[in-house]
């Protein structure tokens, strides 16, 4: 499983019910489903994925953050997650609110545009930073919507969500991550994971 | 039809039902067959629900046509409905053919019913099932699966019997029928009617059966379960023997004598009336309308896990249907799978060789088994 889907799932209190919006390959609700007893649903964009999952036995639905969340009832889970696909919907603060309305939890990760890679290869060569992390040129990548740390923190606090907890990490997970320093983690951390609940 | 049907296995209820039009229908005789064995806890049986013109011969040589079962790909030792280790039970639909009460059953006096069988619905025909599955011993059913108007049903007994239900498989399959597959229908029947043979649904006491009005019936009705990739592909613009002789008018295209071939082995198993009754049972079928129009409602608070599938070449009950159910399954938080297939082979789709398609069956009906603690 992904490093950043070991850390989302630490995150989460076993038995509850947890939606995963953007579920892949299924890998993460497979895994709260057998190691921490969780009603794990997925919902997924590509069909094949869908296709796949459902074959290995796990609940998901063909669907997207930006349209099929506005279906479930208020607090029809205790968490529900969105990882590495906040950049990528159409509207960021939308689907925020519409997890937190469904959900009790939102746990939100999405890659860092303020590591000091990309700000320092922006002002080198005065061409769209191009990194491991942001690795697709401007005119193909799904990413429409990139934020920093820190504005993804702004953007909480304008929209009353708590912080429960964050942390920032590398792309592979191999250091161990920001817990600290906002400002260390905007710089450093490729990959940032928040645990938000309404104020 | 057969003059001579062959007699079906069949469980019989005195006590009969009383049906959604509140016309009283007793005895009733449903038609089944059984595949596999059930467990000692009784928890592995998985209810078939046919469509429009099949019946409960799923996974065996039909024994009037000889033909093969119309879900063996599906249904079998080692298929994706494993019968080594689930318990598969079909019947024939109340208002069929095939051994179930229906048209053909005899009345008191001794004739048949024909044109004066009550109207069935869904609801009606998902109630007879309930009562054989209650005479086999069964409380819940592992999984109710079924495709197109199987499918309506497999939706039927989500919501009228959702705690009898740990899983609900509904494939290439819609909540109502649409104004287009009304409108299809309605054809269907006025061929039947428009046939002198019918003699307004009398026929047995001519001693016909309006075997052209219901091969043009089915004839139209097969166009809509293919798509034109699927025609092209099998047919395209091939003659049949190309005859000098031909004229416009006769079967000269290779997908003229298809549809005709259709027709004609059709009206050897099927009875007219049985299909305007159960054409009819599927128009009236609207899940919604029965729950103040919030097809939510109808699965609310349901513990059913449903997976719904559908077919991307499917015109008749496309996607787009099968996401109305997904979304208001969603409303009311059930446990949802939902996948379209990609094929090109239309609303068939579902009764032919999908690797797909049975992949993610048997794939769902596992996780399900597990959950459900059968081995």
């Amino acid at each position: 499983m992904r490093v950043d889907l070991r850390f989302i799932a630490e995150m989460i209190e076993p038995g509850t019910r947890v939606l995963d919006i953007g579920s892949g390959d299924g890998s993460l609700i497979e895994h709260l489903f057998r190691e921490n007893g969780c009603d794990a649903r997925g919902i997924e964009i590509d069909m094949a994925a869908v296709t796949h999952a459902v074959a290995h036995g796990l609940p998901v639905m063909h669907g997207d953050a930006d349209n099929d969340l506005s279906q479930y009832p208020d607090g029809a889970f205790d968490y529900v997650v969105l990882s590495r696909t906040l950049q990528a919907v159409e509207r960021p603060r939308e689907v925020l609110r519409q997890m937190l309305r469904i959900g009790t939890r939102a746990l939100v990760s999405f890659p860092n545009f303020g590591h000091w890679q990309v700000r320092w290869r922006l002002v080198m060569s005065g061409r769209m930073p191009m990194t491991r992390t942001w690795a697709r040129p401007w005119y193909e990548t799904p990413n429409i919507h990139p934020c920093t740390v820190l504005d993804f923190c702004e953007l909480c606090a304008q929209e009353g969500y708590r912080v429960e907890r964050w942390l920032a990490i590398d792309e592979a997970g191999r250091k161990s991550p920001w817990r600290r320093y906002l400002w260390l983690a905007n710089m450093f951390g490729e990959q940032a994971l928040f645990l938000l609940r309404k104020a | 039809m057969d003059p001579s049907p062959p007699p079906h296995q069949h469980a019989s209820f005195a006590e009969g039902l009383t049906l959604e039009c509140g016309q009283h229908l007793a005895p009733i005789d449903i038609a089944y067959r059984t595949y596999g064995s059930l467990n000692a806890a009784r928890s592995n049986a998985v209810l078939v629900c046919h469509a429009l013109t099949g019946d409960q011969y799923v996974a065996e040589p039909h024994p009037v046509t000889g033909k093969p079962g119309w879900w063996e790909s599906v249904v079998g030792p080692g298929r994706p409905i494993d019968t080594d280790r689930y318990f598969v039970v079909c019947s024939n639909v109340l208002g069929g053919c095939m051994g179930s009460t229906g048209p053909l059953s005899p009345r008191d006096n001794g004739t048949p019913w024909g044109p004066d069988f009550p109207p069935v619905t869904m609801a009606d025909m998902v109630r007879a099932q309930a009562m054989l599955i209650d005479a086999l011993g069964i409380e819940r059913l592992f999984c109710v699966i079924g495709g197109s108007m199987g499918g309506m049903q497999v939706l039927q007994w989500a919501a009228s019997f959702g705690p009898r239900v740990f899983a609900a498989v509904p494939i290439a399959a819609a909540a109502h029928h649409s104004a287009q597959n009304i409108a299809f229908n309605e054809v269907s029947r006025q061929a039947i009617a428009a046939d002198p043979d019918f003699a307004a649904g009398r026929y047995w006491a001519t001693g016909t059966v309006p075997a052209r009005g219901l091969a043009v019936a089915r004839m139209m009705a097969h166009i809509t379960y293919l798509s034109e990739t699927a025609l092209s592909r099998k047919f395209g613009r091939r003659l049949r023997g190309a005859d000098a002789g031909a004229t416009m008018f006769d079967d000269i295209f290779e997908v003229e004598s298809y549809l005709r071939h259709q027709g004609s082995s059709f009206v050897r198993r099927f009875d007219a009336n049985s299909y305007l009754t159960i054409t009819r049972a599927m128009d009236w079928f609207d899940l919604a309308a029965d729950h103040d129009g919030d097809l939510s409602r109808a699965f609310a608070g349901s513990r059913t896990r449903f997976c719904l599938v559908s077919f991307s070449s499917d015109w008749l009950f496309p996607t787009a249907q099968s996401r109305v159910v997904a979304q208001a399954l969603n409303r009311s938080a059930a446990n949802v799978s939902f996948v379209e297939i990609r094929s090109d082979k239309g609303h068939d789709a579902f009764l032919l060789e999908e690797p797909d398609f049975f992949t993610t069956l048997a794939g769902f009906l596992s996780g399900c088994a597990e959950h459900a603690g059968i081995k």
